[in-house]
């Protein structure tokens, strides 16, 4: 029983969301999601915006609560798994401190959960190096671009050492070469650490190039509509992306898109 | 050693280039001052001339260090200095206090918004006949409340604004560190609220001085700037009313500086103090 649980990292099952039950504003966010991710598996939600790609990963986060379902994170709640900080974030914006340095801003979970001061600077240099901003630990964050704060944002998810990195659309302010820079340095980081790694996206080309599995998802009502079994092997570099099997799993991915997309457009035009 | 002292000639040099516009404005407006009282032959008592408001305050200056005399100018300053001060420090501290207070509940503080904005409308001042009555009109108390409270609005709302608008993924970050409620408040919320605190109190640094001056001009002991000034004003002596209005301008321009350092100290971080390079 102890090696099950521990195997599968989330579990969720029935889960519905629905904002403003009740009201004229109500809106169904997510219907009957059903899905198993295991510890340590790389996993996309991908999705037109509307299809609760954000709220899915925010109900697993504990940032927000299931309207009904079962949701269960290394066998916890949600909630509980919070409380045990297993979970990392990251966001689209950076959302690092300005008035803290790099480092400083990398050790604020660590003063949060009350590590020794000896013990944060270590763990925030390393962290800082896995990132590659060794260099730049006394900078301010506006001293660094986008990409490098984003990097300083992931070395502050990975700080504490959660078992699950969760991750909004962390890359989708970037420039495309930054981007895939960054695709490559966060397969390194997960080859590194092993997290459980959720990563939200609407690049279909990310989501192929970085995970194990690319849970597609379609709005009104928020669904899953397919998840797409990703076997290219790792590690995966720039050539990946030349490989006609990764091309293959974009065509097949975007066509699952097109179809999500095509039926919101039908009720687009039902509606009117 | 000779690069060093060479390229702090330099920086010296950038700096009185800098700020020689300002300088060259300041001089060529005395100079006219100077200028147009003498080729129109104003009255001493409509405007006297920089030159006789400067000798006056020479005079004063010999006073104050003179052994055995006394410069009612200085004294006055001092005593007007202290007002603006102790106000200034009791209704920000207030201000500050109570604005975190309050933010603890989103309630109370949505509650007491509206009235600190309205309160921030009215004219303190007015009130400065009725704080003479409460604490005596030779008391300083008297204008220190009036201080306090034209101080402690502004104070107040910027501060809410700075606890309250914080960005909400901030927030969400801490929530998944499940931080406690006092991690929040000290790493986030407040040095959220600084800059907001701040311009607050380079405002409230300028209405000390004015709130104090104002307040003697309904009453007050007599070495003190506003009540100098009435007096000397009726007396027709108007180089000495002068001087009381430049020392008073040379203290609250040393008080703003006095904030803007502390605040350039406090939060180096922040967009206004950020050079490049």
């Amino acid at each position: 029983m102890a090696t099950a649980s521990r195997d599968i990292a989330i579990a969720a099952r029935g889960i519905n969301k629905i904002f403003n039950p009740g009201s004229d504003e109500e809106v169904i966010a997510l219907q009957d999601i059903n899905l198993e991710v295991e510890a340590g598996e790389f996993i996309s939600l991908i999705g037109p915006s509307g299809c609760g790609k954000s709220t899915l990963m925010r109900l697993v986060g504990d940032l927000l609560q299931p309207s009904s379902g079962e949701l269960l994170v290394n066998g916890k709640s949600p909630q509980q798994s919070r409380l045990d900080r297993e979970y990392g974030m990251v966001f689209q914006a950076a959302t690092l401190y300005e008035w803290r340095s790099v480092t400083k801003n990398v050790q604020l979970p660590l003063e949060v959960m009350g590590y020794s001061s000896d013990e944060r600077q270590l763990r925030a240099q390393a962290m800082l190096d896995m990132v590659e901003l060794g260099a730049f630990a006394n900078h301010f964050p506006w001293q660094l671009s986008g990409g490098m704060q984003q990097r300083v944002s992931i070395a502050r998810a990975l700080a504490f050492d959660p078992s699950v990195l969760l991750m909004d659309e962390p890359f989708g302010a970037l420039d495309e070469f930054t981007r895939e820079r960054m695709n490559l340095e966060l397969l390194k980081i997960w080859d590194q650490t092993g997290k459980t790694i959720i990563f939200v996206t609407h690049s279909i080309s990310e989501a192929v190039f970085l995970s194990n599995r690319i849970v597609v998802m379609s709005p009104r009502p928020g669904r899953i509509t397919e998840i797409v079994e990703n076997t290219l092997p790792y590690p995966r570099d720039f050539n990946t992306r030349s490989d006609p099997a990764y091309i293959q799993l974009v065509a097949r991915v975007r066509d699952l898109l097109r179809d999500a997309i095509a039926s919101d457009a039908a009720q687009d035009r039902g509606e009117a | 050693m000779a690069p060093a002292g060479a390229s702090k000639a330099a920086t010296l040099r950038d700096r009185l280039g800098y700020y020689f516009p300002t300088i060259a404005i300041a001089v060529g407006v005395i100079l006219a001052w100077e200028i147009l009282v003498v080729v129109f032959d104003i009255q001493q008592f409509l405007l006297p001339k920089p030159s006789s408001i400067f000798g006056e305050f020479m005079h004063q200056v010999n006073l104050w260090l003179a052994p055995g005399e006394r410069s009612i100018l200085f004294e006055s300053s001092g005593a007007t200095f202290w007002e603006a001060f102790g106000g200034f420090i009791i209704g920000c501290g207030g201000g500050v206090l109570v604005a975190l207070i309050t933010s603890r509940w989103t309630i109370v503080s949505e509650a007491t918004m509206p009235f600190a904005i309205a309160a921030n409308s009215v004219p303190i001042i007015a009130f400065a006949p009725i704080m003479n009555n409460w604490f005596g009109i030779t008391n300083p108390a008297s204008k220190m409340a009036i201080v306090a409270i034209i101080v402690f609005f502004p104070t107040m709302i910027n501060t809410v604004r700075g606890l309250t608008l914080v960005d909400l993924s901030q927030l969400e970050l801490m929530r998944s560190y499940a931080a406690a409620p006092r991690d929040i408040l000290l790493k986030l919320r407040i040095p959220n609220a600084l800059p907001y605190m701040f311009s607050a109190f380079r405002v409230a640094s300028a209405l000390s001085l004015i709130g104090a001056v104002v307040a003697e001009f309904f009453g007050g002991p007599r070495a003190t700037l506003g009540v100098y000034i009435t007096q000397e004003a009726s007396a027709f002596d108007f180089a000495k009313a002068w001087t009381a209005i430049m020392m008073a301008s040379i203290i609250g321009i040393t008080f703003y500086l006095l904030v803007l350092y502390l605040e350039r100290r406090l939060m180096p971080w922040h967009v206004s103090f950020r050079v490049a390079g």
